[in-house]
């Protein structure tokens, strides 16, 4: 019944793993979620083989939300941003490891969008975005 | 009779799905409905699908996080996800959920035409189109100062393609508007081509899809339109759901229409910022119903398969066009059957067509009498109304000699 909320879920969203904003940054980007309200500014610094090294983000918003961004920012840091353009929909909801119901997706996919847009722009992110289209 | 042995389907086991015709407009009369153009009847797979959202699942789409509205935002992107298939658009986000053809038009032009037409620019459409593509940009002109060019029509009431051309060539058109199909003459414009030209002088090309969604196999980028408009009452679905398809990266340039919830990112008191594709220009609470309806409508004419409905009602017109042909003082508007879609609009002797409507009524036919919203045509044909039987999937060859017979019996009380 709580299957949603399980304790590593709760955990990454009462704990979150790299908090904060790193001033400066080679990646500082913004996305909000419109119909709940959720928002995650993601900061990254990249070495000189463009591989993340550091890494902090902020927001609020639901746990889902959080607790996504937390995992995603471990699974990233120390990946080359190549590495990371790789990351699929489907392997962000497998860190969750819950399934979600369709209103709930935007919510888990919020670091996702937020990194895609953030490195690669908008375009990028669309690519994403219809993979649910079949 | 015609042979209708060896039909693309069988048209009895279609009309065993719509409930409405059934019926005897009074006692003994059966129902022959004609006015497809119109609007058309809904299968029983339609009608099941709207009573059951309600019955079931009823709730608002995207925000709430209960069972219900998880239920309804899935049918209703699901009914989505099967328009963007059954047109074959690139994206599902290109497919915009509005009223119908009419408030799908009048998107284009209140955003992209409000943002890009200026005084010296040009909107080249033809004399043959409906209403809804004319006004909004005769609207928009008052008040931008562009003008708006009128391709005319050839004798047999086909585009005439070297006017158009023409017309182009004098410069300074941004945007081609033109109908698929028309709803009055039938005539099947050549869009492809059309589209083809308009973007070979740079303009944008939208065409008004209301007539041929529902007849034929239609694929938007096969034919390479900016914009496609068309509605779901007269594919079998729905009143009140229609769609308007854009290429992407030109409805993201595009400012939103209407404002309110759903197509925003972020309100604050100072301003706020829009929603990603398809949600900006769908703001409020959509028909939600309607649209799942429409989904149903795809999946049930997909079954059948447009290429089979299209050979269907192509046979049924031939037919239904040699019989008119043997009415004497009758006229028949539009191109032959090979260049027309299944509408014949005519006039007889000098019965006036809302006469003749009044008294085919009395027999079960329904048909429509008027300018067909479509006044400026009328005008180019000199001809202040007509009559115009329109058929669909479910229409037959023993209900076009019922059409014949009536119209022996209007003749003869009006003794011509």
């Amino acid at each position: 019944m709580y299957d949603m909320y399980r304790e590593n879920i709760l955990d990454h969203a009462q704990n979150p793993r790299h908090p904060g904003i790193l001033s400066p940054a080679d990646v500082d980007h913004e996305e909000h979620n419109p119909l709940c309200g959720d928002r995650l500014r993601l900061t990254l610094r990249l070495d000189e083989q463009n591989r993340i090294k550091e890494i902090a983000w902020d927001g609020e918003g639901c746990a889902i939300s959080q607790a996504t961004a937390s995992m995603l920012a471990e699974e990233i840091l120390g990946k080359t941003v190549d590495e990371v353009r790789q990351i699929t929909r489907d392997e962000v909801l497998e860190l969750l490891g819950i399934p979600l119901t369709i209103n709930r997706l935007k919510c888990a996919l919020l670091s996702l969008k937020t990194l895609t847009i953030g490195l690669y722009g908008l375009k990028e992110w669309q690519k994403h975005d219809d993979e649910d289209d079949e | 009779m015609a042979n209708t042995a060896e039909q693309p389907y069988d048209v009895e086991a279609i009309r065993a799905d719509f409930p409405i015709l059934h019926q005897e407009t009074r006692p003994g009369v059966p129902l022959v409905y004609l006015d497809n153009a119109a609007s058309s009847q809904k299968p029983r797979q339609v009608i099941e699908v709207l009573d059951d959202y309600y019955r079931r699942y009823n709730a608002n789409v995207h925000r709430g996080i209960h069972k219900l509205s998880e239920e309804a935002t899935a049918a209703y992107e699901g009914a989505r996800v099967k328009i963007k298939r059954f047109i074959n658009a690139a994206s599902k986000r290109e497919i915009i959920f509005t009223r119908g053809t009419t408030e799908s038009i009048n998107l284009v032009a209140q955003t992209w035409g409000r943002a890009n037409l200026k005084a010296g620019d040009a909107v080249l459409t033809t004399v043959m189109e409906h209403h809804s593509n004319i006004v909004p940009w005769q609207m928009l002109a008052a008040e931008k100062g562009f003008t708006i060019r009128y391709a005319p029509l050839r004798d047999d009431g086909t585009l005439d393609m070297d006017a158009f051309r023409q017309m182009l060539g004098e410069g300074a058109v941004k945007l081609v508007a033109v109908m698929h199909v028309s709803n009055v003459l039938g005539t099947i414009n050549p869009v492809a081509e059309i589209v083809r030209l308009a973007h070979e002088a740079g303009a944008l090309a939208l065409v008004d899809g209301a007539q041929s969604i529902p007849n034929m196999p239609v694929d938007v980028q096969q034919l390479d339109a900016d914009f496609y408009a068309f509605s779901g009452h007269k594919m079998i679905g729905p009143t009140g759901i229609g769609v308007l398809y854009g290429k992407r990266d030109l409805l993201e340039t595009m400012p939103p229409w209407m404002g309110g919830g759903d197509m925003i990112s972020r309100v604050r008191l100072d301003g706020s910022t829009w929603n990603e594709l398809p949600y900006k220009f769908e703001a409020g609470t959509p028909s939600i119903a309607q649209a799942v309806g429409l989904g149903a409508a795809v999946d049930y004419l997909s079954a059948v398969g447009l290429d089979r409905i299209q050979a269907y009602e192509k046979r049924l017109i031939e037919y239904a066009l040699e019989r008119l042909a043997e009415v004497p003082q009758l006229r028949v508007y539009g191109p032959h059957a090979d260049q027309k879609g299944a509408v014949a609009a005519f006039t007889f002797a000098n019965i006036h067509p809302h006469d003749l409507a009044q008294m085919l009524d009395v027999e079960g036919i329904a048909i429509r009498a008027g300018h067909h919203c479509a006044m400026p045509l009328h005008d180019y044909l000199g001809i202040g109304a007509s009559a115009r039987a329109s058929f669909y999937l479910y229409n037959t060859f023993s209900e076009v000699d019922v059409l014949i017979e009536a119209l022996y019996k209007a003749r003869k009380a009006f003794s011509i």
